[in-house]
């Protein structure tokens, strides 16, 4: 197989296993921290009982995206060596911010968080909660400037095959980086916002009623009622922004062939790449003109104006609808949910099957979109300055594709254990094990203590 | 020199990208070493050996984050270079770091019949951690050759430093346990401090003959009077740990320090040796730290971050550590 393809493949195993767990820890840790400012305020056990479940929750999350990053930091060196030397300059500063603001605060204080609420004061483990909060949140920021500098540079001129930086506030502030960030950190909320109602309606089928667990149902249900209309707004926002920067890649999302006025929205086709059209196609009348224009009769770039210049169709058009899809879905389970939460109290069985079966339903959509953004810059590494097949290394096939069975071996295999663990603890509960409570027998009597 | 950028900050981020290294090799070393100590321990004592590490292991590995990070952003031609030529050792490593890194969460969470799969994962990954590291130094040793002799030697200092893990982790667990936990990481330092040893030597020996250059800048006069000092403290602290280790435990737990501190001692020695007998050389005899340095306005910005944030980081670190300061109780959350 073509060496390029498969450290693309194995590139993109690695970075979408690792996504999985910061899209969950980012998010989580506002919630762990508003469940804490809950208890502070109420003294009501049931938000301490919800924290004390979700940390262990955020504790798993946490240690699988630290293991799945440090091996994305290996691997820019060992399967894109030309990446860093054309744009070292610039992506260089950003990860080096990344590691010295985010990472650390995180993995310093999470030892505190986890570990330290009987060695610290109660205000402390709030402030520590806090920080490695603000860390994964600063960490995506940063990430967030470098992915979107790559989609649409700025700030940089190049100087013998080498981009400089000119400009840093330009860098970072690039024109894509608002919108990705906000549509990110919303697919995180979003993620967390199914798995708390998910994985509390498990709970809840399995009889496990208690305050605690009906408190985080109506926390995810609500947050996910309250994100995913502001989550397809910010979704259009940078759409639009991308129709400006990258109209290849609306082109692509479209599957639209042609450009002209008045194009249709696509509901479904199959993308013919070596044909150039679409077959099997049902779609609404000036649709797409409608969504990217706001006009019926507006102009939609067509991919024939990008012939070698833009992504392979299908996967880009297909990641797309599912995303969407998802995303609708998302709008009509939560506002349903939360609709029978706010008139009758609690929820019906079919209901809360629903909830479970879309536990992980965030994580569907958030790989489903970043496959749209990083497919659809292809074939461009980073956009108009580097190609994809130009950064790969000299590594040969045999030792990519061996390395990349291990790494999906254990890859799957770990998946597996996680989320058989999120099950696992649902069925345990929150309840602390009987042991070394101190002077009161309650199981929360550390919290008295704070 | 000073005035020009181009010159002095490569040399400052090499600077900081061996403090970084060397920070990382104690502080990773040393959990890494308690997960290869697992075997042969009972249920109790490895709950308590990884309570002892349980608060720092995550920061402990953020070093070698910003160790390879620092050589990405500062050096990214020998980034390519240097990791391109350990592609499987780096693989086999990362898989390692993967799965201690989750067994601590999964052996704690997961169904009990379970605990003992993700115990020998802990130990697996940790100790394939230790010997693809130590695989990989000797490479870099070697010169980055892949020959018959060169990987030999390689396979030699891959069981030096897991031995030196070994040991420092013994050290550790010398500070932070009392009772038969303790003895028995007296007992197993005494071992891994010899098998160190035997890597110590065995990379004082073999590196002067890898290159004529790195020959003459040890044996030659008067730089082998100067340089004399380092293998004479090397020796001491090599003895004095082993005197020290045979008195331990002593009364009221005094000198449980000094294993771990003759540990970071003899890494700081070796790391000196070696950064002598290459600099400034990057990638071995072929590229340069300047000459593998990105550009000075970029650095430049990377290093005033540095300097901010390093001494916070520090800070922190130490409040960590003062936190959970004393012997290592069970961990609950």
């Amino acid at each position: 197989m073509d060496p390029l393809i498969l450290a693309r493949i194995q590139f993109a195993a690695n970075i979408s296993f690792h996504i999985l767990f910061p899209t969950v820890t980012i998010a989580l840790g506002w919630v762990l921290v508003y469940f804490k400012l809950r208890y502070s305020r109420s003294r009501d056990l049931k938000w301490m009982d919800a924290y004390q479940f979700w940390v262990k929750v955020f504790a798993l999350s946490f240690a699988l995206g630290v293991v799945s990053g440090i091996t994305m930091s290996f691997q820019f060196g060992t399967n894109w060596p030309g990446y860093m030397e054309r744009v070292g300059n610039i992506a260089g500063p950003l990860l080096a911010y990344e590691v010295l603001t985010a990472f650390f605060l995180e993995a310093v204080f999470l030892g505190i968080m986890l570990f330290g609420f009987r060695r610290v004061p109660g205000a402390v483990h709030t402030a520590a909660t806090l920080l490695v909060t603000f860390g994964t949140t600063l960490s995506a920021f940063w990430i967030l400037a470098l992915n979107s500098w790559m989609q649409t540079p700025a700030g940089f001129e190049m100087r013998d095959g080498v981009a400089h930086a000119t400009d840093w506030a330009a860098i970072i502030f690039n024109p894509s980086f608002p919108y990705r960030l906000a549509h990110m950190l919303l697919a995180s909320g979003l993620t967390v916002a199914f798995l708390v109602a998910g994985i509390s309606a498990y709970r809840w089928l399995r009889g496990d009623r208690e305050p605690a667990v009906m408190a985080a149902l109506r926390t995810g249900v609500a947050m996910a009622a309250i994100l995913i209309p502001v989550q397809i707004y910010a979704g259009d926002l940078h759409g639009l922004n991308t129709l400006e920067h990258q109209p290849q890649k609306v082109a692509a999302m479209e599957g639209n062939w042609q450009t002209g006025p008045a194009r249709p929205l696509l509901l479904f086709a199959w993308p013919d790449e070596a044909a150039r059209t679409n077959r099997f196609e049902i779609g609404i009348p000036s649709g797409a003109s409608l969504i990217l224009t706001h006009r019926a009769d507006g102009m939609v770039p067509g991919l024939d104006d990008y012939v070698g210049n833009h992504p392979p169709v299908a996967p880009v058009f297909f990641a797309f609808r599912i995303m969407v899809g998802i995303g609708l879905l998302m709008l009509a389970v939560s506002w349903a949910a939360a609709f029978l939460l706010w008139r009758r109290g609690d929820l019906p069985r079919p209901m809360v099957r629903l909830l479970v079966a879309m536990t992980f339903s965030g994580w569907a959509a958030t790989l489903a979109g970043w496959y749209v953004t990083e497919i659809g810059r292809q074939p461009w590494l980073v956009s108009g300055v580097l190609q994809t097949h130009e950064a790969v290394s000299a590594t040969p096939a045999g030792m990519v594709g061996a390395t990349l069975a291990l790494y999906l071996t254990v890859y799957a295999l770990l998946l597996t254990a996680y989320m058989a663990t999120l099950f696992l603890l649902a069925r345990k509960g929150a309840k602390p094990k009987e042991i070394d409570t101190g002077p009161t027998t309650h199981p929360n009597a550390f919290v008295a203590a704070e | 020199m000073f005035e020009d950028p181009a010159q002095w900050l490569p040399l400052v981020f090499a600077g900081l990208m061996g403090l970084s290294i060397l920070i990382y090799v104690v502080l990773d070393g040393y959990d890494l070493g308690v997960g290869i100590l697992f075997p042969g321990t009972s249920e109790a004592e490895k709950d308590r050996m990884v309570a002892s590490i349980g608060p720092f292991w995550d920061a402990n590995e953020t070093w070698l984050v910003l160790s390879v990070g620092l050589l990405l952003v500062a050096f990214p031609v020998a980034h390519g270079a240097i990791l391109g030529q350990l592609y499987l050792p780096v693989a086999i490593m990362l898989v390692g770091l993967i799965l201690r890194g989750v067994a601590f969460e999964f052996r704690a969470k997961a169904e009990p019949g379970w605990k003992e799969t993700w115990d020998r994962a802990f130990f697996a990954g940790s100790l394939m951690t230790a010997l693809s590291q130590g695989f990989m130094l000797g490479l870099y040793v070697m010169g980055l050759e892949h020959g018959p002799a060169t990987i030999a030697f390689a396979l030699l200092t891959a069981i030096c430093v897991a031995a030196g893990y070994a040991f420092v982790g013994a050290g550790w667990l010398i500070i932070k346990t009392d009772g038969e936990l303790q003895l028995r990481a007296v007992r197993l330092a005494r071992l891994a401090l010899l098998l160190t040893a035997v890597g110590f030597l065995a990379i004082s020996a073999a590196t002067p003959f890898v290159s004529p250059r790195i020959f003459d800048k040890w044996f030659s006069m008067p730089a082998t009077l100067y340089l004399a000092p380092l293998p004479l403290a090397a020796g001491t602290l090599f003895a004095t740990v082993w005197l020290v280790l045979g008195r331990l435990p002593a009364a009221d737990d005094r000198f449980r320090w000094v294993p771990f501190a003759g540990a970071a001692g003899i890494f700081v020695l070796a790391f000196a040796g070696l950064a002598y007998s290459f600099f400034p050389f990057i990638v071995p005899d072929r590229l340069t730290i300047v000459d593998a340095a990105a550009a000075p306005e970029s650095l430049r910005i990377i290093l005033y971050g540095t300097l901010f944030v390093l001494p916070v980081i520090l800070a922190y670190s130490a409040f960590s550590y003062w936190v959970f300061r004393g012997k290592a109780t069970r961990l609950e959350y």
